[in-house]
Formats: structure tokens, sequence, C-alpha cells
């Protein structure tokens, strides 16, 4: 079996902050990850490979520093690894971007024909959660989102059985090879990898393909083919905390200026109560 | 792992990372281990970086990239008491033109990683994300390599250099070094504040991407030896401040306690003001000197940089005493792999190499400078606030004579320390440094 897995590197975004008066994100020393859920995703196509025999072949599309993220993949157990890096590529949207993908996968699979594409539900940088489901309907595989659970690949019968999470619960669900599959965290624990396979990703080659070699059309590539723009970035107001009515020291006044505030003055809440009781 | 490999390097910070460098560039197979996320995430420094030992590695490090934060052309050290305190300062033309980059600042996160980059591209393998748990050894108690907490983690080399730091767990676990005693480090608290370029620039009279260095010794230690820096980056300031970890013990007092004092204190304030906090560390300094040095080398090992104790504390000269160890190191190993022999005997020009280099004749010179220190705490209580009560008299027009003052200063000199006192205090001194 055949698995392409597709990653991103993002900047960690437990440490990005956002500048209150440019609204921009301040990214100066804030360290590139690969994608939490991205790296699931490759985890969990090396668990299928070891159950099933195959290889993982896993594609990055970014500058030469998202190298690193693919190098972390090749440490989880994936054989190959080909970064997308051109001046072709930048500014895409994941309209664009999934187009990029979708291209190499496809050149990838007139090689080697590829059964599955897994990727992340979502980057954490954007959370959109579209390049996935993008890539599967332009290559025309089967999609399955939001995967919690990989219950049996047949590649003789061309079928995958998968469980995904929907709402108030999951389903189980059974469709036909090639498919591309997003997953949730919950699906794999990245692992910790031996030192001969982390020192094998360290110095393994990693083939850089650009524009050329994945055939793309120039006007569907980079911000040329993106018909989406960031029209702003912004921190959510912060909260403020409601009113306190410190009772350490007189308990008695601070109940009485509760009571006078919450049934007296400010209280939507009391209007709440009050409109439902005459209704 | 299967793979057995020439030379292993436990940490790569500038003395492991030198190391690799010539072992590298020697075509010597070289595996370095690094704890760290990437070389450079574990450390701190003051931020200061000797270009001549540098040089002797990575001759054109400059056109190479170098992540240098600012050239240091001027060196202020200040004497503070409570309220105030004495600025002196060398600056010089030279240190912009022709020794430029004699030392330079540096982000070590940067830095760091910048230098093993250099090495990664030499040729050696550096393994991030690992931690080297323990030595390999034969039958005859000799380092065969290194087991780290991998899986299949054992690596055979025929040399092991630790380089992992003044805490080295791997030396003391291996019995090659006792443990320092408290005495023997310092524990320093670092703040990064970040100011814009042009700010500091005004504020330290410099331009041109050059900087300031200022080290500080004083009340602002809180009585205990100890002392604070001010190091000028491109866009930030380098604030640290450090003490005895004995003193520290007995004072009760805490280093974050010490920094935010420090960070209030009348003459800091102007050069920080408005700047935003970005980092804060914390870590050890190796201030034993000469005679905390452990053995240096052994059969299948050789011990540099900090876990080597090599820390001139009377110059706050470290890195380049990492690099030159470093460097030193892989030469004996070059010579030891090419003879086939890197046993104690094989390795020993390591030894003779330090002791004829600057680096154990400076240790050697100041000695003395750590218990001096450590044993003359008026350096850091009534010497200062007698230094700052003479310069303000005397400086206090008031209708009062010269005279008059001059007695009052003696009176109060006397008054806080002997005769006998201060005759200790000038001659130890003069031992420490001489």
């Amino acid at each position: 079996m055949h698995i392409v897995c597709c990653v991103k590197q993002v900047p960690d975004t437990t440490q990005v902050k956002i500048d209150p008066e440019t609204n921009t994100l301040i990214r100066s020393g804030v360290e590139s990850i690969c994608n939490p859920y991205d790296l699931v995703a490759a985890e969990v196509a090396v668990q299928l490979t070891e159950r099933y025999g195959g290889k993982v072949t896993v594609i990055s599309m970014g500058p030469p520093q998202a190298e690193s993220a693919l190098r972390e993949c090749l440490a989880l157990g994936a054989k190959e690894a080909i970064l997308l890096s051109d001046r072709a590529f930048a500014g895409a949207d994941t309209l664009a971007t999934s187009y990029t993908l979708s291209q190499t996968i496809s050149r990838i699979a007139a090689v080697n024909p590829v059964h599955l594409v897994i990727c992340g539900k979502q980057a954490i940088d954007g959370d959109t959660a579209q390049t996935g489901p993008g890539i599967a309907t332009r290559l025309g595989y089967s999609q399955f989102t939001y995967v919690s659970e990989v219950v049996s690949v047949d590649v003789e019968n061309n079928t995958i059985k998968v469980k995904r999470e929907i709402e108030g619960g999951s389903e189980l669900i059974e469709g036909t090879l090639p498919a591309l599959l997003t997953v949730e965290l919950g699906l794999g624990i990245p692992r910790y990898a031996s030192l001969p396979e982390l020192a094998r990703a360290l110095r393994q080659d990693i083939e850089v393909w650009g524009a050329g070699e994945i055939g793309a059309l120039p006007e569907r590539l980079g911000l040329r083919g993106s018909p989406t723009s960031v029209h702003r970035i912004f921190a959510p107001p912060v909260r403020e905390g409601g009113r306190v009515f410190d009772s350490t020291e007189n308990t008695e006044r601070a109940i009485e200026d509760f009571v006078e505030v919450f049934f007296e003055k400010e209280s939507p809440l009391l209007e709440h109560l009050l409109s439902q009781d005459k209704g | 792992m299967k793979e057995t490999f020439d030379v292993a390097i436990v940490g790569a910070g500038p003395a492991g990372v030198s190391a690799a460098c010539i072992l590298a560039d020697a075509g010597i197979k070289t595996i370095v281990f690094e704890r760290g996320e990437y070389p450079g995430a574990k450390n701190m420094s003051g931020g200061v970086v000797y270009g001549h030992d540098l040089a002797q590695i990575i001759p054109d490090y400059v056109d190479h990239k170098c992540p240098i934060e600012r050239n240091i052309i001027e060196s202020r050290i200040w004497y503070l008491s409570k309220e105030g305190g004495y600025s002196f300062g060398y600056r010089d033309s030279i240190f912009a033109a022709e020794r430029k980059h004699n030392a330079f600042t540096v982000l070590r996160a940067k830095f760091d990683r910048w230098y093993a980059e250099q090495a990664r591209k030499k040729g050696a393998l550096i393994v991030p994300s690992t931690v080297a748990v323990d030595l390999l050894r034969n039958d005859k108690g000799g380092v065969v390599g290194v087991v780290t907490g991998r899986e299949d983690g054992e690596v055979r080399a025929k040399v092991t250099l630790l380089a992992d730091g003044i805490n080295s767990p791997l030396a003391a676990r291996a019995g090659f070094r006792v443990e320092p005693k408290p005495e023997e480090v310092a524990l320093a608290v670092k703040e990064v504040i970040e100011l814009p370029s042009e700010v500091i620039e005004q504020r330290f009279g410099v331009s041109n991407g050059d900087g300031v260095t200022i080290e500080i010794l004083g009340e602002i230690t809180g009585g205990m030896d100890g002392i604070a820096t001010v190091y000028t980056n491109r866009n930030s300031l380098s604030l640290a401040i450090g003490a005895n970890l004995a003193d520290f013990a007995t004072s009760k007092l805490r280093p974050y306690e010490l920094l935010e004092a420090f960070k209030q204190h009348p003459l800091v304030v102007p050069l920080i003001s408005g700047g935003q906090p970005r980092e804060y560390i914390a870590h050890w300094l190796p201030e034993g000197g000469y005679d905390t040095i452990p053995a240096l080398y052994g059969d299948g090992y050789l011990i540099a940089g900090d876990s080597a104790m090599m820390f001139n504390a009377m110059h706050r000269e470290g890195s380049n005493l990492a690099m030159a160890s470093g460097r030193m190191a892989a030469e004996a190993i070059i010579e030891a792999i090419g003879r086939g022999d890197c046993s104690r005997k094989g390795l020993a020009n390591y030894g003779k190499r330090l002791a004829e280099s600057y680096v154990l004749k400076d240790l050697k010179k100041y000695r003395r400078f750590g218990r001096f220190r450590y044993r003359h705490k008026e350096i850091f209580n009534e010497i200062p606030a007698l230094a700052s009560l003479a310069g303000r008299e005397m400086l206090t027009v008031n209708g009062v004579s010269k005279k008059q003052k001059q007695k009052m200063i003696v009176k109060e000199v006397r008054r806080k320390m002997s005769i006998l006192r201060i005759a200790r205090l000038l001659w130890h001194s003069w031992r420490a440094v001489r």
C-alpha cells in the first residue's frame, strides 16, 4: 500500500501573539513546528503500513525551512519526502494549495500508484480544514473527514472502512480506494523515534520539486491562483471581569450590594426571568 | 544502533560544535547529541562571543551569516551602591575598525543554531531532542560510546567528548567530575528586554550596529558575591544578574527579586525604560575556576567547556574558552585516531595543548579570584556604600570645606572597616589577580 501524507510547517501558535496596535501576528522569535494534526497523520500512515505493508511518502509545500517538518515525519518512519518549494507557490490560499498538492500527488501516483492520502484535520495557524477536501475533490478520491479510527483497509478489494466523528456521535462508513482521510488528534500519538530512524531522517536527501516538476498551470498557483485574501487578523477583545463582591471583610454588606445590583439595577437575567414569567 | 562513529559528542553548545567542525573538516565521522529541540534551545549566556576563537574554527564566519547582534566597541564597569554609583568605561574606535568583532553580542538561541548548522554542512551528524543518559564502558572502565534515551539508542564511538555544560550529569554519573560545591557555581537569571534599535543606539551613544557591554558590581547583588551585566543586542538588551549559589542559600534572597531590584536601580532605569520583557531564563555558571577543573581526559573520553568548569569569572569569558577547548580536544582526537591510540595516553595532547594556551594560563592566573570575592563580602556591602558616600559628599556644594568632608569620609570608613581589614582586603585582592 502506498500512502501519501501532506504536512505543513506552521508557527507554534501557542507562542504567537497578536500586536494589538497593528493587528498583525508577532512572528519574530516564534519557532516553526510541524502542524500537530499532520504529525498524527504521518504516524497513522506509518502505522497502517506496519499493519498492511507498503510505504509512506510525505510531501509539504513551503519555504526551504519546511524541510524540518518533513524530517520529523521521516523520523516517524516515512520512507520518502518531497518538498514543494518554488516562488510561484508563495501566497497560496487553500484553493491554490490543494491544486498544487493534488498535482503533486497525481505525479507521484503516475510512478507509484497511491492508495491513500492522509492529511491532518486542519492546520493550527489557519484552522480552515479546507485543503484536505480540496485535494480529494480534484483527484476524484473518496474522502473521509474527521476520521477517528481506521477500522480496515482492503487493498485487493479497493475498500476502506473508517469511523468518523459527527455531531452527537460517530459513524462507521465504508468507501472505495483511492481515498483521502483527514484525521483527528486522537487517532495516534506520534512516536518518539528510535535513534537509527532519527539518524536516517536527519541524513536523508529530500527532493525539492517546483512548478515545472508537477506540471502545474502558473495561473492556478500561489497568489495568482488564490481568489481569497486575508482582510484582517485581530485578537478577540479581552473579556473584562465581572464585578466582585468581596465578602472577606464584611459579608453582610457584600450580600446587600449583590442583591441590590442583581435585582434592582442592572440585571438582564432578572428581566429575562420576569418576561418569561409573564409569557 | 548498529552504525558506529569515530567520535560521539555530548552537547551542541560552543565547545561541542567547535570540536564537531574541526573533526568533520578532517573527515572524522562525528555524531553530536543535543538534548534541546535544537542547538541553543537550552542556552543562556550574557551573550558575548569572541571573534578570535570563532575565526580559528570558521575563519569567514561573517560571510557565512553568523548572527551577530552588535560589535562591542566599549566596555563599561559600574560600581554601584543602592542609590548611585561610579561608572568607568573604555571605548576605542579601533574596535569598530581594524579589530572589529573582537567581541560581539549574540542571542544564543540563534547563534548556537547557526553554529551547529555550520558543523552539519561540514558533515557532522547533529541529533537534537536526544538526551545522552549514560556512557558505554568496556570492562576496563574505558569509555566506548554513549547511551541515549531513545530506543536502540546505544552508539559506539572511538572517542567521546563531554561538552554537556555546567550541569554535566554525564560526567558526574561517570565519576569523571565531582559534583560542584554550592560556592563553586553561580546562579544567574537573565531577561531580554526589547527596544527599538534607534533607541538603543541613542541611549548607549553608538551607531552602525556597534554596541556596549556593562559589567556591574556592588550592592545590587544584595551583599552576595555576584555580578550583573547589561549587553546590547540589535533590538534588545540582555540584563543578567547572578550570585554565588552558597550565598543565595544563606541570604534566602530569590534570583527574580534580585533582577527586579536591579531593573529599578536609578542607573539602569533610563536604559531599559519603555522596553518590553521578551525572555526570562535562569542558569548556572561555573565559578570555581582553576582548582575545580576535573581530569580533562581519560581512556576514550575528554571533557571541554563549561562541563570542565572552564570559565574566567574575572573577565566574564566563557564561550571563547569553550570554543578553544573544543577545538583543542578535536585536534587531540584527530592525532589519537591517526595513531590508533584513543587511550588516556593517546589523548594526552589535549591536556598539553590546554596548558600551553591562554585557556589554562588565564584560569590559573585568577585561581584565587573566586575565593577572594566569596570571602570579602565588603566588596558587595560596605565598600560600594562608602564609595558612594565619598562621591556624593565631595560633589555636594553646601559651604562645608572639602577638608572637613574628607575627614568625615575617612572617619566613616574607619568606623565601618578596621585598618587591618582594609590591609587584608588589599593584599588578597592583589594576590587574586596578579
